[in-house]
Parts: C-alpha cells; structure tokens; sequence
C-alpha cells in the first residue's frame, strides 16, 4: 500500500472501523486484502451504477407514453463483445489478484512460530511450543510471523480471526495451516465458521495480540512446566518407540535424527519432505510410509494416542539434531521422577532449558 | 407415433446417462482409495473366488445375448421365441443373483462385512485362511494400520455390487412382468419398443457388471 | 392509465371463461390424482411446492426472530441448528430447485414448442409422486426431531457426531432429486422430439432454452447428489468408513461428491428463473429480446461450465493451493455469461415501449438484485477474499440476494405474466404492484445488512452472536417482516383472483408465445390443431399481421 498516502489510508481505517464495516485491520496481510476488497466494491458499485442507470433511463426514455412503437433490433455484436471482454477482463484481475494474496496467506515463511491448534467439539485448544497450553485463547506477540498448525479431534471446524483476515478450516485426520503476522496490540475475535453441532456459536474465543516483553511475561507465568518436545520426549519412552528408534546401527527402526526437513526415499521408491504432517502420518499409518532399507513391522498408534499426542510427539521429533541426542532418549523415562522408587540412571540433558517434568497433559 | 417410439427411446438412452452418473461417483471413490491404499486392496480381492466372478460375468454375457434374441423375436413378431428368449434371461438373472448370495454368504462366515464384526485376521496372518493363502502364498502378512483398510475394499466391494444387484433386481421384476404380457401377444404386434427400450437397460446392467468385474476381482491376479 | 398498460381484456360484460378448458374437461379426484396432462400436474405442482414454500418460510421467520437478540433466547441452540437446517433442505429441494421447471416449466413448454403434451406424461406424473413422497419424508423428518446437519449434510458431523434423523432427511433429498431427474429428462426429450414442424432450435423461446440448460444440469448432477446421499447413510447406518479418518476414508471426498451436484444445483435453480425473465422483459417491451443468440448460447455455456466450478466452495479446506488456481479461474469465466444476459435484458428496453405491470416490476427487481448477488459471487470465486468471507454471512447474504432476490423474483414474475393463461383471470394490479414493491423493499433491508455482517465476521449458522452485530441483525429481521407480509399477499390476492378476477381472454399481454394463441386456460390438448411456426420468437410484426383470432371452445 506504498502508493496511497498512509495519511489517508489510515484515516479511511479509522473511519471504516469506527462505522463498523469492516473488522479491524490487526494483521499484515488485512490492509491487502482490504484494497482487492475495495476494488472489487468499486468495481461492484460502477457495474451497478451502469446496469441501474441503463434500467432506469431507458424507462423514463422508451416508456410506452413517450415511445409507443417499439423498434424491433437483432442485437449487435460490438455490444456483445463488449459486455463479455470487459467483465471478463476485470473478473481476470481480480482473478490474479485474489490468488497471489491467497497464496500469500497459505504460504508460511520458514521463520514463522509454530502453534498448534485443535479443535473440538466445542473448544479451540492452543499449544505453544514452550508447552503453554490455552482452550479458545490465543497469546500472540505482535509482528512476528505467526504459523497456525490446525486439525480437529471431531468433525470439522473453521477457525477464523476476522481481524486478520485470515481462516482455515480444522479437518479431522490431517493438518493444515494458515499464517499471519498481528500488527496491532489488542484483542480480537477468534470463531469457529463451520458448523459442527449444537455449541458451534459457542466456539469462540479471543487473540490477544502483546508486545514482545508482555508475550515474554506471559510465556513465563503460563508455562506448565513442559515444553511440547519435552512431553512428546516422555510419550516416546513410555510408548517404547526408542525400542526401534534409538539411533544404534543395528535398529529396527530409522534414525529420527534431523529427518524432520528432510528428503526421505520410502521403500517405495518415492520422495517424501518429511513435514509435521509426514510425521504424523508415519505414526498412525506406518505401513505406508516405510523408510527405504527398512520393513513394515511399526505397529500403529492410531487409537492409543490423542492429536496433543501427537503434537507432541511431532514437536519432540522436530527438535532431535543429532544421534548423540537420540541415544540419550533410551534413558528417558515416561514416569515423573517422584513416582520412582530409584533415581532415573541419568538425567537427561534436554534441548530446553528448564528439565522440570511437571504436570503434562498428553 | 414414429414420434413417441423415437422420444421414449431417446429418453431411454438418457436415463442410462444418468446411471452412469450415478454409478461413476462410486467408480470415482473406489479409484481414490485403490490408488491410497493398493496393498490392502490387492490382498482383500484375492479373497473374492475367481471362479464365481468369471462365471457370473459368463452368465451376464449370457443374458444379454438372450435379451437381445428375444429383441429380435419381437421384431419378427415370434411370440414363442420372445417368450422362450425372456424366459432364459429371467433365469440367467436370477442365476447371477443366486451365485451372489454364495460369494456374500462366504464373505459373511469369513466375517468380512465391514460393520458386522469385521475381521482382519486373514490379512494380518494369512497362514490362518488357508484357503486363499494356498493359492496366493506370496501375500504378505499386512500390517493392522494397511489392514484396515481392507474394510474399505469391501464396504465399496458392497457399495458397488449391491447396487448392481439392486438394478438386476429391478431389471428381473420387470422381467417377470415382460413374460406374462408377453404371453399375452404385448409386444409381437409390431410395437417392439418397450422389450428395445428393456435390452438398452439390460445391457447397461451387464456392462456396469464389466467394469466392476476387473476392478473388483482381478487386482493383481497374474500367476 | 390505458395508455401505459399493454393489458387489453375482453369486454367484462361478455367475456365467460371458455366452457372446455384443460380445468374443466374432467371431474373428481381421480382425474387429478391419475392425470397425464401436463397443466394438471404444474398445477399440483405449483399447490404443494407453495404449501412447502411457507413451510420453509416460517422456519425463515424463525431464524429472524431468534437472530434479534444476540444471545440464544427464543429457542435452544439445538432446535435453532434444526430450524436452520429444515429452512435450508426445503428451500433448496422442495422450492428453488422445483420451483420454476415443475410449474411453468411443466405447464408452458409443450404449449411453447407447439406440442400436446411432454413426451412422456406417465413419467411426469411419477415425478411429481416421487415430489410428494419426499415432501412426506421431509415432513416425517421434521416431526420426528429433526434434522441438524446444515443442508450441506457435512460428514463426519452428520455420520457420526448428531442423533438427528439424517438418514431420513437424507432417502427424502433422495426421492426428490429422483423427481428432477426426471423432469430435467422429460424436457430434454420433449425439446428434441416433440416440436411443432417449422420450429427450429432457433425459434424457440429463450424460456425453452434456459429450462433446456438447466434440464442437462438435472440430468447429469443429480445423480451424484443420490450416490453421495447412499454413501451417508451406508456410513452413518453400517459405518464403512469412506469418509471416516480413522479407517482411511477422507471427509474431503464428501465435499468433492457433494459439491459436484450441488455447484449445478444452484444453476438449476437460476436458469428457468432467466428464462421468465427473458420472456417478461420482451413482452413488457414490445420488442425481441436483444441478442437472442448470445442469450441462447449463454445460458448453454452456464449449464457448461456450471459442472468445472465446485471446488470454490472448498477453497479454504486445505486442498491443494494449485487447485484453487484452475477452480477460481473457471468460476470467472462462468460468471460471464450472466453478465452477458443481464446486458442484454437490459439493451432489450433501447428503443422499446415499456410498461411496468406487474411481471415488468418483478423483473426489474431481478435484473437489480442478481447483479448484486452475481457481483458478490465474484468477491467469492476470487479465493483471496474468500478467505475472510467464506463461511460468513457474507455468503448467506450472497446466495439469497441471487436466489431470493434472483430466483424468486424471477419465480413471482412468471406466475402473474401466466396466471391469466394458466387460470383464464386477471390478478388485481394494484395490490400485486403494492406487493412487488413491498418484496424489493423488504428484501434489500433483509439482506444487505448481512454482507455488512459477513465483512465484519459474522460467522453463519450461528445461533448467538457477540452483541456488537446486534443492530445489523435488527435491521435485518426487519425487513424480514416486510418481505414475509410481501409474499403472503400474492398468495391471498391470487387466491382471490380466481373467482373474482377480471376475464383475461387468450392473450392479454399481446404477447407472441405460442401459448398466448391459444385459450386461457387452455384446452386439454393445448391447441385446436398442432401449429405450423413459420415465424422466429418475439416476432411482433408477425403478431401484428396475425387476422384471426384464435377462438375458444365451447
């Protein structure tokens, strides 16, 4: 929007916020969508304007009083060609236009902050990767890209923050994501716009956009003790996938060191980018996502683990860098260390700097 | 006249249009999810018998070449052929139908009815079912998460036969009624359009049958 | 007043409604209930798709009434998710899709092409028995608890997650779509076989040809409609996990098999509409419609593309951003063709002599508002925008500015433009011209507002909303009364037109249809001999020319 002045710019905003029209505009992608939206309302208005004044003026013109014999016309080609290339040009624009913004939208930069969110009936759950853990909340520092990772434990839900302008639908089975970027401190509207029961209009909640020491205060206070990739550390242990996946020569199981980001060939043949969807997929249905050199003998863990679960499990994945790393989760234990009798054989130095294995939920 | 023959024809050719419509969005589903999950698939239609499958497309085959005898009796106003004709067909279907109640009867005891307990055991060891293990001993033992989805090849497996068997219902009711007016002279005084417009729709039932038959049946059959 | 009205009437004194009429040929219920004859059944259908229509209209007052208050006070979320969803499958399967085909669609194409009858009477009349059937089924749904799905029967929502009767809902939806089938074939086999000698492809009325466009549609989508409907009820009843996760269905093919009806459904439901419109605009005119070709042409392109377009409506479920190029890119395009015919309506009036009975207002109406909904479909089909509008009141605001604002309109205008054919009376005109404006009035203050809302966030299908939208919503519902009082009118005045209604004679508007040659009502076989057409649509020279007077009998 480097082409209108950001005075006036900034006057219409307040002006259409003020009247409410439009939501606010809390994000970096809202201003540009907003301007295809005005131009398609422009666009809308001329096109109305010029069938509105065509009715009404050749009423007042060839009304039956003042033109009682009609003259029969065949049509007229030019006239044809006109109405199609003209509409059809601007519906091209707009056609351009609204993709590269969609694009945009549904194209997360790789530096973006990962959060995930799952829906269910009736509830938005938010979890950090800090392990912060919100239902139908949303905690977010300003300017800072922003990756939503959605997926429904239910039917499908729709999550939507109109003053982002941004809103992708939560499907139960795969993820999916949106991004944004929040460039107004404040607090705004999250809703749930697909229908999905009898509390859909109760699914709602609130993003509540801080500045960069308030997140911080935040994160600190509402932490839960655990990060994501350490509870998914404990859920690989207690769920026994360091038996294969521990990194030794001789395992059954493929290294997960580094895999996530990765290229991976599969027993097929195929490539795969190994992405949090990958990886969830190859925990629920391993049989189709077979590492090359590798057989199918991974049992799957659809039914004994929940989306957080997963989630956590996937974060934990992400963050394993080495084989060194790897090889210390076989001295990971699943239960917390007061429940055990003993001392755990070593404690294991995570990634994250607090170890504190507090209450998590899985 | 000439008129309605020709309009009642056209509307016949157009109904069969629909139907394939119809059928195509299940033809579509079964491709997708063949294409997602093909191990499962082939090892699921091993457990089809071969044998019944040919003969009852054999049989199909069959029936249509008597539908259109009978066609052509009609054409040349031979009651008795047409009769005769009807007759075969009407009992070739209910022989396709009877050959049908066998495979789903087998598919019952084997407890492969997905939503009437439902069972992967022959797929997640296939030494216990001996029968199909014998003929296809390089069927691996499938995993539970790729075995499961063998419940997927067969609620299309069905999806897909039972409502061909419904049109093959439909088709012998209609039968039934075509022999009795038949008997009566309905369609040898020259008026053939009801028994053409009938051979369209028992045709359409048979190629419908010539598709689901290689889909369903001869995933990866070769020695 | 007599030189702005194109109305010329017999002398009141003398006129008598024709004794031999396709109403008076034969008595008792049997005769109803067993016909063959096309006017009969428009006329069974045009009693019960009304008797739905208020039934799908009080639920919408339902709607307005509980959407006042922000909060969920009139009724319980439950039974507001019921209403919603009852408003949608009437409005969508027992009006809007038969509405203008199964009534004036049934009633005036044989008459148009200048045959006796529909090719196939018996199978006429088994739609409209499959019609019923499924307005019972509906009924029954509704009295059993309900159904709450949304009329878009979501999965995994409706298979596994509600305790509503889907599976009946879901056989009704069934049994009608059947019903359309079987109109949509009739038609197309009617148009290809039937037609008068000397009327060729080229001559028929553009109503002919939108009824046939949308007949191609009925015929090849409604089937997929039918199998997505098995495919529920074989998952919600037996569980065989095509759309389920976690027995690796995907609840994206739904959306896929469902949308690829239901895109063509609402092309369905529009192209007759244009057809009235097409037919009203020339009348009202006195003129051919300009650009009879591109008109033709345009509404074939319509049923066209109308199959290419239904991942629109899944732009933000995660489907492949690629994908979302080819659908948004077709929706443009089929968006042209309407341009095209609204342009040509409009350059129908040029150098025309225009009078604004009743029909003409209705007309005018849709030219107005369709634009209006057909514009905001490109806000939609423009997957940008969709992003922040998609699943708001945005869209609902869209789809009833083209259907109600479109379709509806479109609907009111043919059934007062053929009342005197269809009843051999005149309506009132003022009062009719009093509701017509109450219509427009009521439904702009109904629906405007609702795009605002959408803009705003508004999710749809809520039953409580945060209070900030509450003045929108006022204002909506507003104008909801207006509307309601809008649509009661026609039917009473209507009602009241049949026994004192003004004697119309046969061609009251001097239109040049077929149908206009014949008397109102007209005889069972449509005309005293099979016309000879030597003579192209909207030709009112040779109406001019035309000495005889078609006579009635009796």
């Amino acid at each position: 929007m480097d082409h209108i002045s950001p005075v006036i710019w900034q006057y219409l905003v307040k002006w259409m916020t003020n009247l409410p029209l439009f939501p606010p505009e809390a994000s970096k992608i809202a201003p540009q969508m907003d301007a295809l939206y005005y131009f398609m309302v422009l666009v809308s208005l001329i096109g109305l304007t010029i069938v509105v004044l065509l009715l009404v003026s050749f009423s007042i013109l060839y009304s039956r009083k003042r033109h009682p014999v009609a003259v029969q016309i065949e049509g007229s080609t030019l006239l044809e060609a006109t109405w199609t290339i003209i509409p059809l040009g601007l519906f091209l624009i707009m056609f351009v236009w609204g993709s590269l913004i969609y694009f945009r939208v549904y194209t997360p930069p790789a530096n973006a902050m990962n959060i995930y969110v799952v829906g269910k009936q009736w509830m938005w759950k938010a979890e950090h990767p800090g392990g912060q853990h919100e239902i139908d909340a949303l905690h977010i520092p300003v300017n800072k890209p922003i990756q939503i990772t959605l997926i429904s434990q239910d039917v499908f839900h729709s999550f939507s923050i109109p003053a982002f302008r941004v809103k992708r639908e939560a499907i139960p089975g795969r993820y999916t994501n949106v991004w944004f970027e929040a460039t107004q401190v404040g607090t705004y509207h999250i809703f749930c716009t697909q229908y999905c029961g009898t509390n859909h209009s109760a699914m709602i909640g609130q993003v509540v956009v801080m500045s960069p020491e308030d997140y911080q205060k935040w994160l600190a206070e509402s932490t839960s003790g655990a990060s994501l990739a350490q509870n998914g550390e404990r859920l690989f242990a207690s769920l026994s996938c360091n038996a294969c996946h521990n990194g030794r020569p001789d395992a059954r199981g493929p290294s997960l060191a580094n895999v996530y980001g990765s290229n991976l060939t599969l027993a097929s043949g195929q490539t795969a980018h190994v992405d949090e969807a990958y990886l969830r997929e190859a925990i629920l249905n391993p049989s189709d996502h077979v590492t090359q050199g590798f057989t199918p003998i991974m049992p799957t863990y659809q039914g004994q683990i929940s989306e957080d679960g997963v989630i956590s499990l996937v974060e934990y994945i992400k963050s394993l860098n080495s084989n060194y790393r790897v090889d210390q989760t076989l001295n990971t234990t699943a239960l917390l260390p007061e429940s055990e009798g003993k001392a755990t054989t070593a404690t294991p130095k995570t990634a994250a700097p607090s170890a504190k294995q507090g209450m998590v939920k899985q | 006249m000439e008129q309605q023959v020709d309009a009642t024809t056209f509307a016949m050719w157009l109904f069969l249009l629909t139907e394939i419509m119809f059928f195509g969005g299940l033809f579509c589903s079964y491709l997708i999810f063949r294409n997602w999950y093909y191990p499962a698939f082939v090892e699921a239609s091993h457990q089809l018998n071969l044998f019944w499958g040919t003969l009852n497309t054999g049989v199909l085959i069959t029936s249509s070449f008597t539908m259109a005898m009978g066609v052509w009796c009609s054409e040349m106003r031979k009651k008795s052929g047409l009769v005769l004709c009807l007759v075969l067909t009407f009992v070739l279907g209910l022989v396709f139908l009877g050959i049908k109640y066998i495979e789903y009867s087998e598919k019952w005891e084997k407890h492969h009815v997905p939503g009437f307990h439902y069972s992967m055991k022959s797929f997640t060891d296939p030494a216990s079912d001996k029968e199909v293990h014998d003929k296809y001993p390089d069927d691996k033992a499938l995993m539970p998460d790729m075995a499961r989805h063998t419940e997927l090849y067969f609620s299309l497996y069905f999806a897909m036969t039972g409502m061909h068997a419904l049109h093959m219902i439909i088709g012998i009711s209609i039968l039934g009624f075509m022999i009795f007016r038949a008997r009566a002279g309905a369609y040898t005084t020259g008026h053939i359009t009801f028994v053409e417009n009938f051979g369209l729709y028992w045709h359409f039932v048979d190629i419908i049958w010539i598709f689901l038959f290689p889909l369903l049946y001869l995933i990866s059959r070769h020695a | 007043m007599s030189t702005d009205t194109i109305v010329r009437l017999p002398d009141q004194a003398t006129a008598r409604i024709p004794k031999v009429n396709f109403l008076s040929k034969e008595n008792g219920l049997l005769s109803w209930l067993l016909t063959g004859d096309h006017k009969r059944i428009a006329t069974l259908y045009l009693i019960s798709i009304t008797f739905f229509f208020a039934v799908g209209g009080a639920l919408a007052g339902l709607i307005r009434l509980e959407l006042l208050t922000p909060q969920s006070d009139l009724m319980a979320a439950d039974t507001y998710n019921k209403v919603f969803t009852m408003h949608g499958v009437i409005m969508v399967f027992l009006f809007l899709v038969p509405s203008v085909p199964a009534t004036l669609g049934n009633f005036l194409m044989p008459m148009m092409i200048g045959a006796k009858d529909l090719a196939l009477p018996k199978v006429n009349l088994l739609s409209w028995y499959l019609y019923i059937i499924a307005g019972i089924m509906m009924l029954f749904t509704m009295a059993t608890g309900g159904v709450d799905t949304g009329w878009t029967f979501t999965v995994p929502l409706s298979t596994h997650f509600v305790n509503t009767n889907v599976i009946t809902a879901g056989l009704a939806v069934f049994v009608a779509g059947f019903s359309s089938v079987f109109t949509g074939l009739n038609f197309i086999v009617t148009i290809h076989k039937m037609r008068a000698p000397g009327m060729t492809w080229f001559r028929l009325p553009l109503f002919v040809w939108s009824n046939y466009a949308a007949s191609i549609l009925m015929v090849l989508g409604t089937p997929v409609l039918a199998i997505t409907l098995v495919l529920v009820v074989l998952e919600r009843g037996f569980g065989i996990g095509v759309f389920d996760p976690a027995k690796g269905g995907d609840p994206i093919l739904f959306q896929h098999l469902f949308w690829f009806y239901s895109h063509p459904a609402v092309y369905i439901m529009i192209l007759p509409g244009m057809g009235v419109i097409s037919e009203v605009v020339s009348t009202f005119s006195r003129k051919r419609v300009f650009g009879y070709t591109a008109v033709a042409f345009s509404s074939v392109a319509i049923a066209v593309f109308a199959f290419f377009v239904w991942e629109h409506h899944m732009f933000i479920m995660g489907v492949s951003n690629y994908s979302t190029l080819v659908f948004s890119l077709l929706t443009m395009l089929v968006a042209v063709p309407s341009a095209i015919k609204i342009f040509n309506w409009s350059f129908t009036l040029y150098k025309g002599s225009i009078t604004f009975e009743t029909p003409m207002l209705y007309a005018f109406g849709f030219m107005g508002l369709f634009t209006i909904g057909g514009l905001t479909g490109v806000f939609l089909a423009s997957t940008g925008t969709d992003i922040h509008l998609t699943e708001t009141y945005f869209i609902v605001a869209h789809f009833h500015f083209v259907m109600v604002g479109g379709m509806l309109m479109a609907f009111l205008s043919g059934i007062h433009f053929w009342w005197p054919k269809w009843t051999g009376r005149m309506y009132p005109e003022k009062i009719s011209q009093l509701a017509a404006l109450m219509t427009f009035i009521g439904f702009n203050f109904t629906f405007f507002p609702q795009f605002i809302l959408g803009t705003l966030g508004m999710p749809r299908r809520y039953a409580a909303y945060p209070p900030e939208f509450q003045v929108l919503n006022v204002f909506s519902t507003a104008g909801a009364t207006i509307l309601g009082i809008g649509y009661l009118l026609p039917i009473l005045y209507l009602t009241w037109s049949l026994k004192y209604g003004e004697i119309a004679g046969s061609n009251p508007w001097q239109a040049t249809g077929l149908e206009w040659q014949t008397q109102s009502p007209p005889l069972t076989e449509n005309f005293p001999e099979i016309p000879i057409v030597d003579h192209d649509a909207y030709d009112y020279e040779w109406l001019e020319r035309k000495e005889k007077e078609v006579t009635s009998v009796g």
